[in-house]
């Protein structure tokens, strides 16, 4: 009986399916329904300060929500070329980073931070755009390497998108191609210090629009 | 020799690779013929070379790996031919090549069954590897 090895068939591809980017891009510039308790911290907040001494209580309150913030940074893996082994030999028990309070996640809804490491291509953008935009606010980003930063030695192709903060904002560029682990962890505790010195929740400027 | 009697065209090259250069319209028999006749049953690979105003050029090598013997075949499409027989009839594996030969250069293969882009996004403009694609078209919202 002869036996017949099955066909391979690879599904197509159902590009309609990121045609709602604006419409969740849209969604998260604003405010969603029915979020009353944002408004009313604020208020709160606002109010604290025309009592004398109250500013020492929210002084007090934003450093102590800003170490908590700082010391347990978990970022996203969303390692795309090279720049992502460097990524992986800092999370691993040499450099460990697991003692400044980061455990490397595979979920954007468990995150703080996202990693952007290696060559952001065209086609990938809207992807990392999805993923960002699926994290919780606060939420930061790191830019490793030359080609996150801006194309690097790719920056004269087609296909590269000519720096990471034209889809997502940035807060911390890793220069490089690619940063050992070190240059990595110089800018995560660059980070940390940044993060100490966060004031506003929920509020993300947008990326930067470039011309060349 | 046998090449050169079937074809009616000079084979040229060094010792090992034969490079023919094919009519458009004789691009599926001579493959076909390589198959069959001189037992190149490998395609290597499929690809097309920009001659800016003499137009574009196919190039495919077939290997005939038992006799240790490879051909190179070339078709000059002429200036602003952009259709091309496919070989997908007669090379299984020419099919993804001339996908990625039509998201590249925007040559239409004749005859293949699923002509779609395969490295770049389905609503991309323009074909990145002509000479006539300025490095800086822009794709909005990105760049």
């Amino acid at each position: 009986m002869e036996v017949k090895a099955p066909v391979p068939r690879i599904p197509p591809l159902v590009w309609t399916e990121f045609k709602d980017l604006q419409e969740w891009e849209k969604y998260h510039q604003e405010r969603p329904e029915g979020d009353q308790y944002s408004s009313l911290l604020e208020s709160v907040a606002a109010g604290l300060h025309h009592v004398p001494g109250g500013f020492v209580l929210t002084t007090v309150a934003d450093s102590f929500l800003n170490w908590a913030r700082k010391s347990s940074v978990w970022p996203v893996t969303f390692g795309l070329a090279c720049c992502a082994i460097e990524m992986m030999a800092t999370f691993a028990s040499r450099f460990d980073v697991e003692r400044l309070g980061m455990v490397p996640w595979a979920s954007p809804r468990h995150s703080d931070l996202m990693i952007i490491s290696g060559t952001v291509t065209i086609k990938m953008a809207p992807m990392l755009k999805r993923i960002y935009d699926q994290m919780p606010d606060p939420k930061w980003a790191v830019s490793m390497g030359s080609c996150a930063n801006s194309g690097g030695p790719f920056r004269h192709g087609y296909h590269v998108v000519k720096g990471v903060d034209r889809v997502i904002p940035v807060d911390v560029y890793v220069p490089g191609c690619p940063p050992p682990p070190e240059s990595l962890l110089n800018g995560l505790l660059l980070l940390q210090e940044q993060i100490q010195h966060f004031k506003q929740t929920g509020r993300r400027a947008a990326p930067t629009a470039k011309t060349d | 020799m046998l090449i050169q009697e079937r074809l009616g065209a000079p084979a040229g090259g060094a010792e090992g690779a034969v490079v023919v250069t094919v009519p458009v319209a004789q691009w599926q028999d001579v493959a076909g013929f390589a198959r069959e006749a001189l037992g190149c049953r490998y395609l290597s690979f499929l690809t097309a070379v920009d001659w800016k105003e003499e137009g574009l050029e196919v190039v495919a090598r077939i290997e005939n790996l038992d006799d240790n013997f490879s051909l190179t075949l070339k078709a000059r499409l002429g200036p602003d031919q952009t259709r091309c027989p496919s070989l997908v009839a007669v090379y299984r594996g020419a099919d993804w090549m001339e996908r990625e030969c039509y998201d590249m250069f925007g040559i239409r293969f004749d005859g293949h069954p699923d002509l779609r882009r395969i490295l770049l996004p389905q609503d991309w403009d323009g074909h990145p590897l002509l000479k006539s694609y300025a490095l800086d078209t822009p794709h909005p919202p990105y760049r």
